[in-house]
């Protein structure tokens, strides 16, 4: 099936051409333009895909929404992970991202990695956002392809 | 076929209001504003309840002697307000809601839209369409 390396490639020449402004310009890291994408498409999205499901009834449930069918919808495959503190905050693993796996797996690259996670932390926060929850996403790496989000619900 | 029809953000604001043009529309403005006081109350009394289900469909908010006003609440605690005729006494439960659910559909379609800014009043001619199809014909 074609359809899910179609998504990928996008996604790759996304980053590329949104990235080589920054490095012609010798600045830092800035990811805000991929993040603002992945936002409105995770708005639209978390608008679209839980039509037909019942009201959400607590935070747990909308996290364990993203987790499976958000998940699924975008990338085919279930999140490995979810922990929480109960607080707020919580940890979603992915022991092998498919926007990572054409990478390759281990430590080279790993500088590389969080530009192809910005657009994933948008989308989990303008998923959140529509679904009534303002959050903070961060992405870490520590060995490709696995990644981890942390998600931080703000208290209104 | 529903007298007037608006669609109201999270943040209890309208994002689009129409009814039928020949009767006095503040009149319907102000029962759509009540009606949301009951709303918040279903939704409420939804978090609270033990009851498994948990509908997207509130039916029924109130009636009034001329009209009866209706609720659905969508995942994105978006709701759509509709207010039907009393004496229109054919339409039966399962006609509400097919009118609803074509409703959010087209209100996905709006949020797919990438020219449309989430929060903004809804002028998507699509949608126009849809409620004028859903509203009661006046010559």
């Amino acid at each position: 099936m074609a359809d899910t390396v179609l998504f990928e490639f996008l996604h790759t020449e996304m980053v590329k051409e949104l990235w080589a402004p920054v490095a012609r310009r010798g600045g830092g890291m800035s990811l805000s333009v991929l993040e603002g994408l992945g936002f409105r498409v995770g708005q639209a999205l978390a608008e679209r895909l839980p039509q037909e499901t019942l009201a959400f009834r607590e935070e747990l449930d909308v996290l364990k929404f993203l987790c499976r069918d958000l998940w699924v919808a975008v990338f085919r495959k279930q999140m490995d992970g979810l922990r929480t503190n109960h607080q707020g905050t919580y940890v979603l693993q992915d022991h092998s991202f498919p926007l990572l796996v054409p990478m390759g797996s281990g430590p080279q690259y790993l500088e590389e990695a969080p530009k192809f996670l910005a657009f994933t932390c948008g989308l989990l926060c303008g998923a959140l956002s529509t679904l009534g929850f303002q959050s903070q996403v961060t992405a870490s790496v520590a060995t490709l392809p696995a990644c981890k989000f942390q998600v931080v619900i703000q208290k209104s | 076929m529903a007298v007037c029809i608006a669609v109201i953000a999270k943040e209890n604001y309208p994002l689009y209001i129409r009814s039928t043009p020949s009767e006095n529309e503040l009149k319907f403005h102000y029962m759509v504003h009540t009606s949301l006081d009951v709303v918040d109350e279903k939704i409420s009394a939804m978090g609270k309840a033990l009851v498994d289900q948990r509908e997207l469909y509130l039916g029924l908010l109130y009636p009034t002697e001329d009209y009866k006003v209706y609720g659905y609440v969508t995942n994105s605690k978006v709701k759509f307000v509709m207010v039907v005729d009393s004496s229109n006494t054919a339409l039966r439960d399962n006609e509400i809601r097919s009118m609803f659910r074509k409703l959010h559909n087209s209100y996905t379609d709006v949020m797919c839209n990438p020219f449309y800014n989430p929060g903004d009043r809804i002028q998507s001619r699509a949608f126009d369409n849809m409620v004028t199809s859903m509203m009661i014909q006046v010559c």
